[in-house]
């Protein structure tokens, strides 16, 4: 509450700081606002920055660690009774201290004789301690502003280049937003790396990358911990290039046949209907494609198959149709086609884009020398637009690879290597989701495990980025 | 007369292009029906009919886009192995009637042309005439050169592949070479072949898809403004190999340059605001215009 009202005082300042500015440097240029160098605004603005920024800053600081400082000044120093109670029981210790100060509810512990001494103390003194910090913050806030305003305004006259200060200010602005996105990423690896260093730590990095057994639970009995072998990532990574590689089977062909339609067969009102008709495609969230996969295409599937079974049974391929007859609605097909639907817009959006890229001037060389359409869009606009399409699929197959509701739905749960799309198989993502849902401990190697599997999964999504943009730079220098 | 047959039997090939949207009843009265009529007509395998003289006859030419008109009754013969030029301010339809000569105006949906067009007597709108076919007859070369992504020597082979002119490897290396020698570009690529024409500079790319155009043995060339992105040096070796050309083809060039048009055109025809406004032999029109619109374009008063 106080810190919002200080900082709805302080744009106030700042306004007044901004008047200011502007009016001395008009005053200074005598009433021609021509004679300055910057517009007036600029000079505002300057002075209004000065005199707001720098308190900003350290009222949210303020208001995000004010805390912090308090219990570190609190805690700094513990009486003897205190210091004698065990770490978990002086954590409680001073919570209540702090929710007393507060004037909240503290825990049921009642304390007495030194302890009754040093808590009533220690209340005391947090509540000293938070005025002291609070008021010191705002009082400094004060001066900071003083400071600028003083600071700023004098400064102005006509050849004062306030536009290149504020200017300078902005490029700030923008500089602080692109780090702080880098920097997040590069905190996301980090953790990547050093939780999955810990994982490393009691499981192998070769028996991880090249273990054929995948069993996570066994792990959880106090005497097997981190047992090798039963944590063999091959059978996650087979499972997840299985699923993958059906939905681009059957991504790739319908995606890129569709975007050849619509950029060079369809008329202007088909391609008005089908390309948001498409995008409304891409934008179904993956958990209602990942139902539709278990509730629908599954069971279909499972029938059909059943059926086929059904009609094998008793004949030369008896064996396959007993098996036939036993499959169930979870399976690779299942997820991969569905997934292959979803990626669909994806890919036919994006090939469509870069086969519109390609210059008309090829297509009218091409017709001018008899060819026809179809020559000219399998010998002419193909290979122009070749390593952007490619580059398309690469972005899709990292979709297909991190993509994990419609597996978790659709494909099982069980880690099995196999080729066969009939099976069920699971996938990297979908065995991160298994190891992190629920309450867990992040100590034991089973939850461990799944740091390792998101660092693995990340490095081979990152290659796939990496080798799609080089291919799309190396599409931009094509033509022209 | 060679196109003649091509262009009977023209339903043999493919028809994937849009077909022509076209009225007959605005059409000339003896263009269709009297397409092979004509053809019986010429004694064949002669070389000096009296037909050859003009090797493209347009009658009354309409050309809109949707509502808009963009050609007025354009009537023009073009004679046979020379240059004639179009020349007219922009936007006067020079290259939309260009454009009707190999139907290129297809592949815009909005585009509507009404008149006849024949290329040796036979009309080249007609429902016959498949435009894949004609326009392996009546090559073009585009105002910005236009080389495929590909290499130089898959360029100048691409139209001989899809049109099946040679069957065997050595056929097709021959043509390649044969086009890029009549286009003049041979001695400055045959160390190079295969690597991409995209890589040449702008004159040589231009000759290169002059090559092109060459390589499919067309009898009409038809030029879009092919010097208006080249420097003086390279528009200079175009205009020489334009002169060689036109001993063996039909050359029909639009050009934003009178000077362009007095040095290597035979036959010159001035268009203006969609209209043709005046055509004959170049030196006249140069030294002694008759309409006076023709007079201050040349003259440069307006344009």
């Amino acid at each position: 509450m106080l810190t919002w009202l200080s900082l709805l005082f302080l744009a106030l300042f700042s306004s007044a700081a901004f008047m200011a500015g502007r009016g001395r440097a008009v005053k200074s240029a005598g009433g021609a606002a021509a004679r300055l160098h910057s517009l007036p605004n600029y000079y505002g603005a300057y002075a209004a920055l000065w005199a707001g920024v720098p308190a900003a800053i350290l009222l949210l600081l303020g208001a995000m660690f004010g805390g912090r400082v308090e219990d570190a000044l609190l805690q700094a120093q513990r009486p003897a009774a205190v210091s004698a109670l065990t770490p978990d029981r002086q954590a409680v210790f001073f919570s209540d201290v702090q929710a007393t100060a507060e004037g909240q509810a503290a825990s049921e512990v009642t304390y007495e004789g030194a302890l009754k001494v040093a808590f009533d103390a220690k209340v005391a003194e947090a509540r000293t301690i938070d005025g002291v910090v609070r008021y010191s913050t705002l009082g400094l806030a004060g001066v900071l502003a003083l400071i600028g305003f003083f600071l700023a305004v004098p400064r102005v006259n006509p050849e004062f280049r306030a536009r290149n200060r504020v200017e300078g200010w902005i490029a700030g602005v923008l500089i602080a937003c692109s780090v702080s996105a880098v920097l997040t990423t590069l905190g996301i690896v980090l953790s990547l790396i050093w939780e999955s260093w810990r994982f490393f730590e009691s499981v192998p990095v070769l028996s991880f990358l090249f273990g054929t057994e995948w069993a996570p639970q066994i792990a959880m009995r106090a005497d097997q911990v981190a047992s090798s072998g039963a944590f063999g990532a091959v059978p996650l990574f087979a499972g997840t290039f299985l699923v993958m590689l059906i939905a681009m089977l059957v991504a790739a062909p319908v995606g890129l046949y569709s975007a050849i339609y619509l950029s060079e067969y369809a008329n202007r009102g088909v391609r008005a209907t089908i390309k948001p008709l498409l995008e409304v495609l891409a934008g179904v969230p993956t958990v209602v494609y990942g139902f539709f996969a278990a509730l629908t295409v599954g069971p279909l599937f499972r029938a059909g198959f059943n059926w086929l079974g059904a009609q094998m049974i008793g004949g030369p391929l008896d064996g396959v149709g007993q098996y036939l007859g036993e499959v169930q609605n979870q399976m690779a097909l299942v997820a991969g086609v569905v997934m292959g639907i979803m990626l669909i817009p994806f890919v036919s959006s994006l090939s469509d884009d870069i086969i519109n890229a390609v210059p008309q001037s090829l297509r009218d060389g091409s017709y001018a020398m008899g060819a026809t359409k179809s020559e000219t869009v399998k010998k002419v606009v193909l290979p122009a637009a070749l390593p952007g399409i490619m580059a398309a699929m690469l972005l899709a197959v990292s979709r297909a690879v991190g993509e994990t509701m419609i597996v978790t739905m659709a494909a099982g749960l069980q880690a099995k290597l196999t080729a066969n799309p009939l099976d069920t198989v699971t996938t990297v993502t979908v065995q991160i989701v298994n190891l992190l849902t629920g309450d867990q401990e992040f100590d034991s190697p089973k939850t461990l495990s799944a740091f390792g599997l998101g660092l693995t999964l990340f490095v081979v999504t990152l290659g796939l980025n990496i080798i799609a943009l080089r291919i799309v730079q190396k599409y931009r220098e094509q033509y022209d | 007369m060679t196109l003649l047959n091509p262009l009977a039997s023209s339903l043999s090939k493919g028809h994937a292009m849009p077909t022509e949207n076209r009225d007959d009843t605005l059409a000339a009265p003896h263009a269709q029906a009297g397409a092979p009529a004509l053809a019986a007509a010429i004694p064949a395998g002669h070389g000096h009919v009296t037909t050859s003289e003009f090797k493209i006859r347009a009658r009354d030419v309409n050309v809109f886009y949707g509502e808009k008109q963009a050609l007025f009754d354009v009537s023009l013969d073009v004679p046979a192995k020379s240059v004639t030029a179009f020349i007219g301010p922009s936007g006067c339809g020079k290259s939309t009637f260009l454009r009707c000569i190999n139907r290129m105006n297809d592949t815009i949906p909005s585009a509507k042309v009404q008149g006849s067009i024949e290329i040796d007597g036979a009309d080249v709108n007609a429902k016959s005439v498949d435009p894949v076919v004609l326009r392996s007859r009546v090559g073009m070369v585009f105002q910005k050169p236009n080389p495929f992504p590909k290499t130089i020597f898959e360029n100048v082979a691409y139209g001989p592949k899809i049109h099946g002119l040679a069957s065997r490897k050595e056929d097709l290396e021959g043509i390649v070479e044969s086009s890029l020698k009549k286009a003049g570009l041979w001695n400055e690529v045959a160390d190079r072949l295969h690597q991409p024409g995209t890589g040449l500079s702008g004159g040589q790319q231009q000759r290169l898809v002059i090559a092109r155009a060459i390589a499919v043995s067309p009898e009409v060339i038809l030029m879009d403004e092919p010097c208006s992105a080249l420097d003086p040096i390279a528009t200079a070796k175009i205009e020489e190999l334009i002169d060689e050309l036109r001993s063996q083809y039909c050359i029909v060039i639009v050009t934003h340059s009178m000077a362009q048009a007095a040095r290597v055109s035979q036959k010159t025809a001035f268009f203006h605001l969609g209209k043709l406004v005046e055509s004959g032999p170049t030196e006249e029109m140069f030294t002694n215009p008759r309409d006076t619109r023709t007079q201050d374009y040349i003259t440069g008063r307006f344009g």
